[in-house]
This record gives C-alpha cells, sequence and structure tokens, in this order.
C-alpha cells in the first residue's frame, strides 16, 4: 500500500502547457472544467503555478522556442509528476511533422505517461483517459 | 501534559484543522453547486493535504532556505496556538488569563507576517507582488478591526479577557443587540473575513488569473500544505473569534454550530457573488468608507448605543 500515491490518484492538480496549440483541445479541456463535465467531482483542479503540479497537460507541436519552455517545466514541476499529452499534436506531430519550425515529439522532451489522441479528443475521451491512468497508477500501489 | 493535549489535540491543532478542512469542503461545494457543477467528495481536502505532504519540496535556487521553509511554520503555530487559546475560553470561561484578547489579536497577525515572509524569501518577482499586496491589504483591514474590537472592548466596560467578555454578554446581552455592536459586526462578516481569510473579492495577494498564486507560487510540498493547514485552522478560527465577541449569549454546541454555519455561508456567498477588487481599491474602501463606519461605530459605543 502506497498511501502518496493512492492520495494523489484522487487529487491531481493539472497544470496546463499549451506548446504552441490551435486551441481546439484547451478549448476541450475548459469544458471538462465547466458544469457539464466537472472533473473537481474527482478532485481534479487546473493550479497556476506549476510547483503545485501533478500533471503537466501537454498541447500542440513543440517549436523550438515551446522546446526549451516544455523542458524547463518539467523539471521544475516537484515529483511525482504525470505528463499527457492532449490531441494528436502532442501525440505523434500529425501533418506538422515535416514542418520546419516543428523539432521533435513531445514525448522526446518528457517522459509522457498518456498520450490522449483526437483533434481535439471529446471531453468524455479526456475523462476515459485519465480513468485509465489512475487505474494504472492503482495496480502499482 | 494538559497544555499540550489541549494545544494538539482538542480545541487545538487536530480539531480545529479538522473542521477546517471541512468548513473549506463546504466553500469548495457551495461553490460548485452555486455554478451549477456537483463539486469535490467531503474527503477531498485531507486528500489534499495528504497528497502534497507526499509531494517532493523544492527549494529554488537564490532562495535563502532556512527562510523559505521556516516561515510557513511561525504562521501555522501562532494560528494553533491562538485557536487554543480561544477554544479553551469557550469552554473554560473562568480560566483565561488577563489580556488573552490581545494576545490572540497578536498570534492571528503572525499567519499574515510568516506568508508575506516566506513570498518574499522565494525568489520569485510575482511571489514579491503578491507580498507587497498581503502588506498592504493587511495594513487594510488590521485598521478598522481594531476599531471593531474596541467597540466590544468599550461595550464590556473595558474587559480584555476573552472569558470575561464571553461572561459579561451571558448576563447582560449579546455585543450584536446594539447600534454600534450591529455597525462592527456587520463590517467584520462583510469586510474583515473575507479579507483576512483571501476569499475573492479581497483575493489580490492570491490572484490565481493574473499573478499566478503571488504568495505561494514558489511553495510545492510540505510548504504548500502547511500553509493550506494554516489557511484551514484560520477558517475555523476567525469566525469562532467573532462568535466569541459579538454572540457570545448563548455557547452551547448546537448554537455555536449554526452560528459559525451562518457566518461561514455568508462569507461564501459573498466570495460567489463578487469580483475582485484591485489593491488600490481594496485599501481605499478600508480606508475610506468602512474605516469612518468602524469609527463611527466606536463613537456610538462610546456614547452608549
Amino acid at each position: 500500500m502506497d498511501f502518496k500515491l493512492k492520495a494523489l490518484t484522487k487529487s491531481l492538480w493539472v497544470f496546463h502547457a499549451a506548446c504552441s496549440p490551435c486551441n481546439n483541445c484547451d478549448i476541450e479541456i475548459l469544458d471538462l472544467l465547466t458544469p457539464r463535465h466537472d472533473v473537481e467531482r474527482f478532485g481534479i483542479v487546473l493550479v497556476g503555478s506549476i510547483r503545485h503540479a501533478d500533471v503537466l497537460l501537454v498541447t500542440g507541436v513543440p517549436n523550438y522556442k515551446t522546446k526549451e519552455r516544455l523542458k524547463k517545466l518539467y523539471s521544475q514541476t516537484p515529483q511525482p509528476c504525470l505528463v499527457v499529452a492532449v490531441g494528436n499534436c502532442a501525440c505523434g506531430r500529425i501533418m506538422f511533422r515535416e514542418s520546419y519550425n516543428s523539432p521533435c515529439n513531445v514525448d522526446e522532451i518528457v517522459p509522457v505517461s498518456l498520450y490522449i489522441p483526437g483533434c481535439p479528443p471529446k471531453p468524455e475521451a479526456i475523462i476515459d483517459g485519465v480513468v485509465k491512468l489512475i487505474s494504472k497508477l492503482k495496480t502499482k500501489c | 501534559m494538559k497544555g499540550l493535549f489541549s494545544y494538539l489535540i482538542f480545541p487545538g491543532f487536530l480539531f480545529s484543522a479538522f473542521i477546517g478542512l471541512i468548513a473549506g469542503w463546504l466553500d469548495r461545494k457551495i461553490t460548485a453547486r452555486i455554478q451549477w457543477r456537483k463539486g469535490p467528495p467531503w474527503y477531498q481536502n485531507f486528500l489534499d493535504i495528504l497528497k502534497l505532504l507526499g509531494k517532493e519540496t523544492i527549494i529554488p535556487e537564490g532562495t535563502s532556505a532556512l527562510t523559505f521553509i521556516f516561515s510557513p511554520f511561525f504562521g501555522f503555530l501562532s494560528a494553533v496556538l491562538a485557536t487554543t487559546i480561544l477554544g479553551r475560553s469557550i469552554i473554560f470561561p473562568r480560566e483565561g488569563f488577563l489580556g488573552d484578547l490581545i494576545v490572540v489579536l497578536y498570534l492571528l497577525m503572525i499567519p499574515v507576517i510568516s506568508i508575506i515572509i516566506g513570498a518574499s524569501a522565494s525568489h520569485n518577482p510575482l511571489a514579491s507582488l503578491g507580498a507587497s499586496r498581503e502588506m498592504k491589504m493587511a495594513l487594510g483591514y488590521e485598521l478598522f478591526f481594531l476599531f471593531c474590537v474596541s467597540v466590544v472592548i468599550i461595550k464590556t466596560n473595558g474587559a480584555i479577557q476573552l472569558g470575561s467578555i464571553i461572561n459579561h454578554q451571558m448576563s447582560f446581552k449579546s455585543n450584536i443587540f446594539s447600534f454600534s455592536g450591529f455597525l462592527a459586526f456587520l463590517l467584520l462578516v462583510l469586510f474583515y473575513l473575507p479579507a483576512k481569510l483571501g476569499f475573492v473579492p479581497f483575493d489580490a495577494p492570491e490572484a490565481e488569473q493574473e499573478i499566478i498564486a503571488g504568495t505561494m507560487i514558489e511553495y510545492s510540498g510540505l510548504g504548500l500544505a502547511i500553509f493550506k493547514l494554516t489557511k484551514a485552522i484560520l477558517l475555523y478560527t476567525m469566525p469562532v473569534l467573532l462568535i466569541v465577541l459579538f454572540l457570545g449569549k448563548d455557547l452551547s454546541a448546537l448554537f455555536l454550530i449554526l452560528k459559525y454555519l451562518a457566518i461561514l455561508l455568508t462569507v461564501i456567498i459573498i466570495k460567489n457573488t463578487n469580483p475582485r477588487l484591485r489593491i488600490d481599491q481594496v485599501l481605499r474602501l478600508f480606508w475610506g468608507p468602512v474605516g469612518i463606519l468602524a469609527f463611527l461605530a466606536v463613537i456610538l459605543a462610546g456614547l452608549g448605543y
């Protein structure tokens, strides 16, 4: 029994790192916090400071500037920290793969624990992904 | 031994933290219901604290580590001490010492100072912005708070002991049932409590949307947990202090809880129906109309109303 991990699964504080997204994923994420889906039921809240975060939520394709920022953000997060990539761009860069300003995937910069594909993914899909992540964490504790 | 018990367990740390965290959940739940959401389960705040205790504590580069780590504890310990004195004076009104009201007032000031020290030690521009706002906020609300407390002291014939304030109200009537007492109580509930607890119309020091988390920005893990616990304890202590000062006629458990819930509900509803004020507006409000009204309350109390 790992109480630390158990408490972590029930109170995930999310920091939203927008690595040059087109904002559709961000709108879907905001949808999660609003009355219809209300993820605060599960203790998931959005925090402003990276020091308070347990989850680094990445949207968009990292470019040369946000790549450095993302690396820095991950190093500033207190451990244990999970990284969630939301949207096709963050999962695998799709059509920006050959783009001149896209150096690498998100998972080449930080270790990603959960991929949620979709363009943009539905709020239900995001909740489903988070539930899968939590149940995977629970098997560890 | 008895002192240690009351400090650590019954009116002190465990009890007040428990009530405070439950009250914090009530705040989140009512906020959620007002926004037509479901809201978190009742044990959410306990889990948050537990989780924060298990997280890594990062000490940012360039800070003075000692100040950064220890400043949350100053505020926490003094808040617990104030709560203990207050709780004991409710249970045993005759056992207090002369001037414990003043001691409590000073002790309740220290959490704010600890936040200011911690934020200034954080080596972060947003944290120091938050610290300066916190300082201005404290300067703003302490003025009329002291006026309102002096109304109570005048009303109870110069008693500066919590026990004798309670006894005076028990043998005559609650301080709120007079013009000056009512005015002072109204000012404290509407303006002092939200400002002291960092609730929305007066949460400029911690404004999540503009200066991220302000004073808390660099704190993680243990330090953040201690600050959250201090907030929770104050959420229990401040309304109880107001009840002791103004509504001390009947302090049996049932009435105490009802009065506490009424004050808490008022503060939560104010929080959910008002936008945040800028820090200059806060200062102008507190030193202007509110300060003048509080002074008026003192004059009314002096004239016997």
